[in-house]
């Protein structure tokens, strides 16, 4: 497992929900993939959810942008509740922020042309402040001087820090990570996973679904674990790698831990 | 026992494999098989070139006005189309009003080489080419139809030869490929209406002849229309040829579209990106790269489908040769006459030819993935 970064303080949650799900199911066709989730995320938490693949995690953070459309159940994020009208979906994806397993950068745009696209067409910024914004953010992931590169001439560290930057640009509220080192060589996974602990300092709130045991144990609020489309357990860190509670959850731990 | 070497500076190739030799060797003699082709290859040149060559050039006749200069020397009578040369170029465009189509063609070209010099920033290409495509089309008109601002009127039935095939090729062009564009989104829509609407027209188009839409243009539609209504020939060839090449430019784009992986419009759709944007910044410009040569493909073939005009009765390059090699003061140069247009079609398909493989060198940013 990586060495990371020191663990960000966990410091005291605010009491304000910024994502809030309420009883949502979802099928495809008539296969069951979410059953029942419930989840409440505060301001500035971050939780890591895991489980065994096929288990929903995915296809949960993705109702949350609506990605994924869900067949029953209510979605609140930050105060606005997820609807069939699209000018809504569209008003709550500027505010959540999205990293894919295979980064989606747009091959045909530079890096800096990646960044700047949504400020200016969907936040209406001018070009110079966005490109202003997009260099500060790729700075802060360290690779400003591959800014007019276009990605097919980055490693897969760099694509993924490249995206994490993209969606910053937009200065999201949330941000939601699928997956993001499992497509990565194992020499780029910490610079991947150190990026995301230093968004965890500044205090974004984040849902990141991983197997990156490390990075739950430093950065974690909460660790969820998911099963056959159901919640099994939610507990800090500490809690659930010491003390798994359901016998799936040990068995899973065991899987991964010790493999 | 560790063994060090030291390295030593590279040494020549074998000389059987480099130079005149190696590349003969190579490319043209590397089997048997091969060697007796490129024999027989040589043997075909050998018999067919000269006497190409003889009729094209050295025996042809180049000036003269009348059949007479061309009895003699037995090559190619290049006087037949010099004589006929305007003619294959403006059809009947009344001789003294031709300035106009010069006019119209220089305006285009010099309009539109802005758009070709790689140091013109986007921004300007981007408007000067949504600006020639609103304001030309009618410019154009205006000059070529006349009536107005003191220029004597030209009835469509007047344009004709290679001014005539470029008119239906360049709005056929630059019509076909937004609607194809526009029918290919349209089909892979979530809305089903609009799916169905686009699937059943795109299907209809494809299914029948392009000869068959033209003769229904000429002969069935006046039966639907009310008695006296004057519907311009050349407009419904025009029409018949863009509603029929964008369905099959739809189906090229469509190739494109799907090409692209469903990542990027879920991350267009993430940033907040809608449907438009995500479609005219994301996709399209990535699936239309992708499919330049069948894009192409289709705007040659759109070219050449220019001359089925005929069928209907309009005067193309096509039709105006031909008609110029049953002159009975012209007869018996009809070769001459078809070489030429075969060498006009060839110029401008081969130069789009080019031009689409300079253009896909130039987009070309993918590298690995």
């Amino acid at each position: 497992m990586s060495e990371l970064s020191p663990s960000p303080a966990r410091t005291l949650l605010s009491d304000q929900a910024m994502i809030q799900m309420e009883g949502i199911h979802k099928w495809y066709g008539a296969f069951h993939v979410l059953k029942d989730i419930n989840l409440t995320v505060r301001k500035g938490e971050r939780i890591v959810v895991c489980g065994p693949s096929g288990s929903g995690k995915s296809t949960t953070i993705r109702c949350i942008n609506r990605l994924e459309e869900y067949q029953r159940g209510r979605i609140v994020v930050d105060g606005q509740e997820l609807s069939n009208d699209v000018k809504q979906i569209e008003r709550i994806r500027r505010e959540v922020g999205m990293v894919f397993q295979h980064f989606n950068l747009f091959p045909h745009l530079t890096v800096l042309e990646n960044c700047v696209l949504a400020p200016i067409w969907v936040r209406k910024l001018p070009r110079k402040q966005a490109e202003d914004i997009a260099m500060q953010y790729l700075e802060r992931v360290k690779i400003p001087e591959q800014a007019g590169k276009y990605p097919g001439q980055l490693s897969g560290g760099q694509q993924q820090r490249v995206a994490i930057a993209r969606s910053l640009c937009m200065n999201p509220k949330i941000m939601l990570f699928d997956e993001p080192t499992s497509a990565l060589d194992p020499e780029m996974i910490k610079e991947v996973l150190d990026t995301m602990v230093a968004l965890a300092e500044d205090g974004m709130t984040m849902i990141c679904v991983t197997h990156e045991m490390g990075f739950a144990k430093t950065v974690a609020h909460r660790v969820i674990f998911m099963d056959g489309g159901e919640i099994i357990e939610q507990n800090p860190p500490e809690e659930f790698f010491t003390n798994p509670q359901s016998d799936r959850t040990k068995l899973f731990l065991s899987q991964i831990l010790h493999h | 026992m560790a063994e060090i070497r030291v390295s030593r500076p590279g040494s020549q190739p074998p000389s059987n494999t480099v130079g005149t030799f190696g590349w003969l060797r190579r490319n043209l003699f590397s089997s048997p098989l091969n060697a007796a082709l490129t024999i027989l290859a040589l043997y075909l040149l050998y018999s067919a070139l000269p006497p190409l060559l003889r009729w094209a050039f050295l025996d042809a006749t180049w000036s003269g006005d009348d059949r007479e200069a061309c009895a003699t020397n037995g090559g190619a009578c290049w006087a037949f189309i010099r004589v006929h040369f305007d003619q294959f170029m403006y059809g009947f465009y009344p001789s003294d009003q031709r300035w106009r189509v010069n006019a119209t063609v220089l305006l285009l070209i010099f309009g539109a080489a802005p758009l070709f010099v790689r140091t013109v920033p986007n921004k300007i290409k981007i408007r000067l080419g949504l600006g020639l495509l609103a304001i030309y089309p009618i410019f154009a008109f205006a000059l070529l139809t006349g009536g107005a601002i003191g220029l004597p009127a030209v009835d469509t039935s007047q344009w004709g030869g290679l001014l005539l095939t470029l008119v239906i090729a360049g709005v056929g062009m630059t019509a076909a490929l937004p609607l194809g564009v526009l029918l290919a989104l349209g089909r892979r829509s979530q809305m089903p209406a609009i799916q169905t609407l686009c699937v059943t027209f795109i299907e209809f188009w494809r299914g029948v002849p392009l000869i068959t839409v033209l003769f229904m243009s000429s002969v069935m539609l006046p039966l639907f229309l009310p008695a006296g209504t004057n519907f311009d020939k050349l407009l419904r060839a025009l029409i018949g040829v863009t509603l029929f090449q964008a369905a099959y430019m739809a189906e090229v784009v469509r190739g494109g579209l799907q090409a692209i992986p469903k990542g990027q419009t879920e991350a267009a759709a993430a940033l907040g990106l809608g449907y438009w944007k995500t479609m005219g910044l994301i996709v399209l410009p990535q699936a239309l790269k992708l499919v330049i040569p069948g894009i192409v493909n289709t705007l040659i073939a759109l070219f050449k489908d220019t001359s089925l005009v005929l069928i209907i009765g309009l005067f193309d390059l096509m039709n105006i040769v031909h008609n110029a090699t049953t002159n009975p003061e012209w007869l018996g140069f009809s070769t001459e006459g078809y070489v030429f247009a075969a060498i006009v079609y060839w110029l401008f398909c081969f130069g789009m030819s080019r031009y689409s493989q300079h253009l896909e060198k130039r987009l070309h940013t993918g590298h690995k993935r």
